[in-house]
């Protein structure tokens, strides 16, 4: 087995017994990203030189015999939305094609203060709006399950990095979905923490109110490990939560006896592809055998999620993105006067699906359809939450489908908004409400594509979900399948 | 008067704090151009802002000088709007849920004192400063860019219509920077632009309830602009209702040069700023203990302060109101009254001599010792200097600090008493005078006068006419 076949936890244990060094891990990413990334796309920039250079310096602590984190040179991908000091961060948009950001995003700094190399940053829908990283102003990126089909976005890049062996752990962003649902159609487990867990701080906005940083990984332990690593407490960030961050790893062993889990009705049955119910059914029954309860629950508020997000997060973003004006950073098109500047900086920097959604977001918030729209959605969002409270009286733990189905092909959709839009259906009321989220592998399709079931958690319950996220994984039988890993030439999916 | 003018301010102050409201970033004023600035005041991708805890408790402190509603949930929201010297395309503001609602504040009109009602006080972020190569943005060559302003916290303060002239405007504005210089929320300088003042006016008959169309005037620099562009604005609203005209709602540019108000050519409909709550920060919550905190920071008011150092230390109003129009001021007076207690002769040194001599040498008030002035007067009532010699020593006793007696003592600036003293003086300007003591032994009492002068002159002003005067007498009484 070659070392990039390997779980981020297995590397580490190699690492801390120096059986291998972090050189030869990064090394063999490396190489393994050279025979495979021209088929799969999923990086916009690789930094090979100064993530060898790290691996050399964790080295050297560990023979020094200085304390290194547990993931101390187990390298990592960075989603291009994630800003890294000194490297260039696009939010895969021609706007910020060449913006070299001055600082490191909080989360950034964290990992490089615990010495993980990073391999570089991943492609993305630009700005994270979109459901297949199709939206990508340079390329899109292919799913290693099959190369003719999306892996999901708007993190793909990541997904697909991962899953496709060419980085044991990535970071994402989760806006409606963006880190789950690339989750679900990689085979990956992926998390999207409380609103709040993990500091924004770096983190180019999208919809703040919305989105968070989360961890993308091929197990439940590997999840564990990287979120507690990057989550806090942020001073730069004042939506980021005091709490202390408990050690999720350290619980993932414990019983889920006595675990009231609840169904939810409207994220699985009608509407939904049929292996992927049974998908769900299967992973309740599952977690039954733990000693979990198991029952159904409905979300009654949950059919006006969608819209409300596709409200929201728009008029966020409208404002959020009004920045982009060519006169500090970024792309400067040439222009008459300073409204032709702004004009056509926008014009030329921005793709058609965010153009779409600030339009649409500058709609929702101005005078005269503020009240109608994005008070509404608000209201929504308020009902949404409300929904979820009474859910948790009953139940500790919530299950459902994380998409309606498996990933779909390149250019399937792309004629079609709406029908992207649909993709998050399940993963946007989560959102909405602040609550923690992750999508765990759930076996394959009878087509061959991974499935994943989404399990949601009250506040601040992530350890609850990656110990039930490991028992699933446990009761299928160890780590979840990979697409086949073999060589290009040899193997099936990457031909 | 056919018309009266109805008269509302909308008053952005600079608060006094050391850094920016969301971010650290210093505020000093005259830096490098973009010197002052970091990614979250550039508002670059990522960045978030986080909330100034100071600026908050000068807004705070001066609501509750303003006599406001300080809420106990505020929020801020974002004002959309595009402008190359915004950074992030809006301004973090607050909308719907300000700071604080209420107040008011009294002002003494000619007519009497009448309080000028307050709508709301907010927070709220400067943005950077424009310079264009031309006269507008539109046709400037190139328009360069400073961004050492942008982020710093400013107090939006909109008051009710209840001015009713450009005067009254004005005074308002003198009472507000008094109060606002004395809590110490800022220091108002306008020529730094740390107070900037728009105004909507509009005429009505005198007495009635409605409100007619009203005009906003901006580019108001100075409280004495405000007076003279609020007059001008509201003959011209009468003039164009005299000829049976309609005042158009607009935006109105005072112009200083030409002193006339020019409206702005109207934009296609009125600016939409896309309000909504800013959802990188959290709503404020301020606990009353918070409040209560600040109340105990805040200083006696001047209105108030006015009023006891009349009746505690018998001054006239227009004293009080002198001593009181900074703190620093009515505290010199205060410090010094501890160990004098002639306090209208004190109010009398400070309004005059003082005063005069600290804007001779640009020093503050806070800088001298109150100590110094009241020995120096005590040595004048006790007669060991003269008014001249105490005029005299005043700037250097500001300047070195030095006690007036050794001041005396170095110059030699004593009074010349003492027959010892002053007997040779006296026998030499009889000697240089010798027609006019002859005119005096003769009966002209007014030589008396002119030799007494001469005495005087030679010691500098420093001997007491009435010992000089007695041994004039003494010398030219015929020898017993």
């Amino acid at each position: 087995m070659e070392l990039y076949e390997l779980t981020a936890i297995d590397l580490s244990r190699l690492l801390q017994k120096m059986e291998v060094s972090a050189v030869e891990v990064v090394q063999s990413f490396l190489d393994r990203i050279e025979a495979v990334e021209p088929y799969i796309k999923a990086f916009i920039t690789l930094t090979p030189a100064e993530a060898l250079q790290e691996a050399r310096a964790v080295d050297l602590k560990r023979i020094r015999g200085e304390p290194l984190h547990a993931l101390a040179g187990v390298p990592v991908a960075l989603k291009d939305c994630i800003c890294t000091a000194g490297l260039r961060t696009t939010c895969s948009s021609r706007i910020l094609e060449n913006f070299i950001p001055p600082y490191d995003a909080t989360v950034v700094t964290k990992l490089k203060r615990a010495g993980l190399p990073i391999l570089g940053k991943t492609n993305m829908d630009e700005f994270a709006m979109g459901s297949s990283t199709e939206n990508s102003a340079f390329f899109p990126t292919h799913n290693p399950w099959d190369l003719e089909r999306v892996p999901g976005g708007s993190s793909g890049g990541s997904a697909a990095a991962v899953a496709a062996g060419m980085a044991p752990l990535a970071l994402g962003s989760d806006t409606g979905g963006s880190v789950r649902q690339p989750a679900a159609f990689c085979g990956l487990t992926g998390i999207r923490p409380t609103y709040g867990r993990v500091s924004r701080f770096g983190l180019i906005a999208f919809a703040s109110s919305l989105d968070q940083i989360g961890t993308l990984t091929l197990t439940a332990a590997d999840g564990a490990l990287l979120l507690a690593l990057i989550a806090g407490h942020d001073p730069l960030d004042s939506t980021s939560l005091p709490q202390e961050v408990p050690p999720y790893a350290a619980s993932l062993e414990q019983s889920l006896k006595g675990l009231r889990v609840g169904v939810i009705v409207e994220n699985c049955g009608e509407g939904f592809d049929p292996e992927i119910n049974a998908a769900v059914e299967k992973a309740a029954h599952q977690l039954k055998e733990f000693g979990a309860s198991v029952g159904e629950v409905s979300l009654p508020h949950s059919g006006y999620g969608l819209a409300a997000y596709y409200l929201i997060s728009p008029s966020e973003a409208s404002s959020n993105l009004g920045r982009y004006d060519g006169v500090r950073y970024g792309l400067r098109a040439g222009g008459e006067n300073i409204v032709d500047m702004f004009s056509r900086t926008r014009g030329e920097g921005f793709g058609s699906e965010v153009k779409r959604r600030i339009m649409i977001g500058t709609y929702a918030l101005s005078a005269g359809y503020y009240d109608a729209f994005y008070l509404q959605a608000q209201k929504v969002r308020t009902l949404l939450r409300r929904d979820f409270d009474s859910a948790f009286k009953d139940f500790d733990l919530l299950i459902g489908a994380t998409t309606p189905t498996p990933a779909f092909k390149i250019g399937e959709k792309t004629e079609d908004p709406l029908q992207m839009y649909l993709c998050d259906i399940c993963t946007v009321n989560d959102a909405l409400a602040g609550l923690p989220s992750i999508s765990v592998p759930a076996g394959l399709h009878s087509c061959g594509l991974p499935l994943g079931v989404q399990l949601t958690a009250p506040p601040l319950q992530e350890g609850l979900l990656f110990r039930a996220a490991q028992a699933l994984e446990q009761a299928q039988g160890g780590a979840p399948a990979r697409p086949l890993l073999g060589p290009p030439v040899e193997g099936g999916c990457l031909e | 008067m056919k018309y009266e003018a109805v008269i509302g301010l909308e008053i952005h102050v600079e608060l006094s704090t050391r850094s920016k409201l969301f971010c650290g970033c210093s505020t000093a004023f005259g830096a490098e151009p973009n010197s002052n600035c970091c990614p979250v005041c550039l508002g670059l991708p990522g960045t978030l802002p986080v909330l100034n805890r100071r600026a908050v408790e000068l807004a705070v402190m001066a609501a509750l000088a303003l006599d406001c509603s300080v809420q106990e949930l505020c929020r801020f929201d974002r004002k959309n709007y595009y402008y190359p010297d915004l950074p992030k395309a809006y301004q973090i503001s607050q909308y719907d849920r300000p700071l604080a609602l209420g107040g008011g504040l009294d002002v003494d009109f000619p007519g009497g004192t009448r309080r000028i009602r307050l709508e709301r006080v907010h927070l709220e972020e400067e943005a950077g400063k424009l310079i264009h190569a031309g006269d507008s943005i539109m046709n400037a060559a190139y328009s360069l860019v400073d961004y050492n302003r942008a982020g710093i916290p400013l107090l939006e303060i909109v008051t009710a219509p209840d001015l009713r002239s450009g005067k009254e405007a004005r005074l308002f504005l003198e009472a507000l920077r008094t109060l606002l210089r004395y809590t110490g929320v800022s220091d108002v300088k306008m020529e730094q632009g740390s107070l900037r003042c728009d105004a909507n006016i509009s005429l009505r008959p005198p007495g009635s309830g409605k409100l007619g169309v009203k005009t906003e005037v901006k580019n108001m620099n100075s409280f004495r602009a405000v007076e003279l562009a609020l007059d001008y604005e509201a003959r011209r609203q009468a003039e164009i209702m005299e000829r049976g005209g309609v005042v158009v709602q607009q935006t109105c540019h005072w112009d200083e040069e030409r002193k006339v108000t020019v409206p702005l050519r109207s934009k296609e409909g009125s600016a939409d700023y896309r309000y909504f709550p800013e959802p990188d920060l959290l709503p404020l919550r301020l606990e009353c203990s918070f409040i209560e905190a600040l109340k105990n920071e805040l200083p006696e008011l001047p209105q108030r302060r006015s009023r006891r150092l009349q009746e505690q230390y018998g001054l006239e109003p227009r004293e009080a109101a002198f001593l009181t129009a900074t703190r620093e001021t009515a505290d010199f007076f205060e410090a010094a009254a501890e160990s004098y207690s002639d306090y209208r002769n004190l109010a009398n040194w400070i309004q005059g001599e003082l005063i005069y001599q600290l804007r001779e040498t640009g020093l503050e008030i806070s800088a001298v010792d109150p100590g110094l002035l009241v020995e120096l007067l005590q040595m004048l009532d006790s007669g060991e200097i003269n008014r001249p010699t105490a005029k005299e020593l005043l700037p250097e006793l500001l300047q070195s600090g030095t006690s007036p007696l050794l001041l005396v003592q170095k110059r030699g600036l004593g009074r010349i008493c003492g027959r010892a003293a002053l007997e040779p003086l006296v026998e030499r300007v009889l000697a240089e005078n010798s027609d006019a003591a002859e005119s005096f032994r003769q009966g002209k009492e007014k030589a008396l006068a002119f030799l007494v002068g001469r005495v005087m002159a030679l010691t500098g002003g420093r001997a007491d006419t009435g010992e000089v005067n007695e041994l004039l007498r003494e010398k030219l009484s015929p020898s017993p």
